[in-house]
């Protein structure tokens, strides 16, 4: 199951395990990416929460934990080389995974049509 | 309405947008921030190949003394500027500042000596406050013009003296800091070898209803890339090059900013010319005993950028604190990250570890010499 925030994350959910990334439109904002710095696994966020944090060539931006879980595992990958998020956001430029604490807070997330419809 | 039909727009508009760029809100200014290649790639083609700037927002005046003799121009600018001006020869350019009476700054400007008058080129957001500071201080024996009607664009990179020679054989006689007048593609050109990269190349006022051709035919050049405000601003700062409004302002001495090579002899105390210019007192006693703050070069450790604001401590729990940082980013050249900032000049020291306060953690940032990059200006 595909979903987005209108924070411009997505989660790929299977079972109770949410792998999260930024968007290509959030990418595309952002510009080139020049660091990553992810949380630590095991550690709890609230929804809402700041979770990572990106800084483009101009800028830093907040990567917020889209529902209530735990980090269960992050992707190094994307910190020895931010330049993933830009080549592939929705693939292998995937930030962490999270472990919900209520599967079922995803239905209330945007769907594919309601976020494309969002960042027209 | 919306905001940005309020901004300015410069003769290279609608180059940008049929180019793709993403326009940003600058100086009162609709300007490109990047174009499709992104701010890495502008940023690293400038330092291999070529990069063209649109400048265009920077004010360009032209200063005639009424008397008729150039020197009565450079006599007066020398009452706004701790620089010598009567010893700048004809085609040749200097860096400048306009000071005020407490020895800070009011902007960073070029000062060009075209023969029969000086042509200065000056920041967007000061333009309007400078031109009106010239007009009061020295508008009676000088006709001040600003020039809206030229565009303004920057050419940097190694390739850059190939390509602008391509039009116009003369360029590789010119050596930094020269400015010449020249035809492009039938174009009134004024060209000075000369920029804000840390790279050789040239900077080109062409008449307004031209600026889109000219630019075009060297757009149409492999080598050359339309480069946007982000690599601008990445490239000076890799060049340490000072941003008005970041690392000098109003409240920022020639001297605290590690500028003093601005100052000729000729202006300073014991020199033929000395002081007679707006904050002279101040000025000349920093040269003599040093200020108490200095502008320095910064490598954080690690990969996270450190920017502009960030408290910089001796001791990582921040409790004592000795600078901040003006300015920072990612260097796309050095591959990493590159600050700059003001610490008290007793931390002012190559290889002094402070500490940067990023995010609520303490980040190693050590004191590093400027430019981050070799200069290849041909001087």
């Amino acid at each position: 199951m595909l979903k987005f925030t209108e924070e411009h994350e997505w989660l790929q959910i299977d079972g109770d395990i949410a792998t999260v990334g930024i968007t290509t439109h959030a990418a595309e904002q952002l510009g080139d990416l020049v660091f990553v710095e992810l949380p630590e696994v095991g550690g709890t966020h609230a929804k809402g929460g700041d979770a990572a944090t990106v800084e483009s060539v101009k800028a830093a931006s907040d990567v917020f934990c889209p529902l209530d879980g735990e980090i269960v595992e992050i992707n190094e990958a994307i910190v020895t080389d931010p330049s993933l998020v830009n080549s592939d956001p929705q693939g292998a430029g995937w930030f962490f995974k999270l472990k919900l604490a209520n599967r079922s807070d995803a239905d209330a997330l945007l769907d594919e049509a309601a976020y494309k419809e969002l960042v027209g | 309405m919306d905001e940005t039909s309020e901004l300015k727009k410069t003769p290279l508009h609608t180059l940008h947008l049929s180019l793709g760029a993403r326009m940003v809100p600058f100086a009162g200014y609709d300007m490109p921030v990047q174009y499709p290649a992104g701010v890495l790639k502008e940023h690293l083609h400038t330092r291999s190949q070529a990069g063209l700037f649109d400048v265009s927002h920077m004010g360009q005046i032209v200063l005639r003394a009424r008397s008729g003799d150039n020197a009565d121009a450079a006599r007066a600018l020398e009452t706004l500027v701790p620089v010598d001006v009567l010893g700048l020869g004809e085609g040749r350019q200097r860096y400048a500042l306009f000071t005020n009476d407490r020895g800070g700054i009011l902007d960073d400007l070029m000062i060009a000596n075209r023969g029969d008058h000086f042509y200065i080129v000056v920041n967007a957001a000061c333009k309007d406050a400078d031109f009106a500071h010239m007009q009061a201080a020295i508008g009676d024996r000088c006709e001040i013009k600003m020039h809206d009607d030229r565009a303004l664009v920057a050419l940097q990179g190694p390739r850059a003296e190939a390509v602008l020679g391509e039009f116009w054989s003369d360029v590789t006689e010119m050596r930094f800091m020269d400015v010449r007048a020249c035809d492009l593609h039938d174009a009134d050109c004024i060209v000075s070898r000369s920029g804000y990269t840390g790279e050789d190349g040239f900077e080109i006022s062409i008449p307004a209803d031209q600026a889109h051709i000219v630019c075009s035919r060297l757009l149409d050049h492999p080598d050359v890339m339309p480069i946007g405000l982000g690599a601008r601003d990445s490239l000076r700062l890799e060049a340490g090059l000072c941003l008005y409004g970041n690392e000098i302002d109003a409240q920022t001495t020639p001297v605290e900013a590690a500028l003093e090579w601005a100052i000729q002899k000729v202006r300073r105390k014991g020199g033929e010319r000395a002081g007679g210019f707006p904050g002279a007192d101040v000025i000349l006693g920093q040269l003599e005993n040093g200020a108490t703050r200095r502008r320095v070069g910064l490598r954080p450790e690690g990969r996270a950028p450190v920017r502009g604001g960030v408290v910089l401590s001796t001791d990582p729990a921040g409790e004592n604190a000795v600078g901040t940082v003006t300015s920072g980013g990612f260097g796309p050249s050095v591959e990493g990250p590159v600050a700059m900032g003001y610490v008290t000049t007793d931390q002012a020291v190559i290889g002094t570890q402070l500490h940067a306060d990023v995010r609520g953690k303490a980040l190693p940032v050590t004191i590093a010499p400027l430019p981050f990059v070799k200069s290849t200006v041909k001087r």
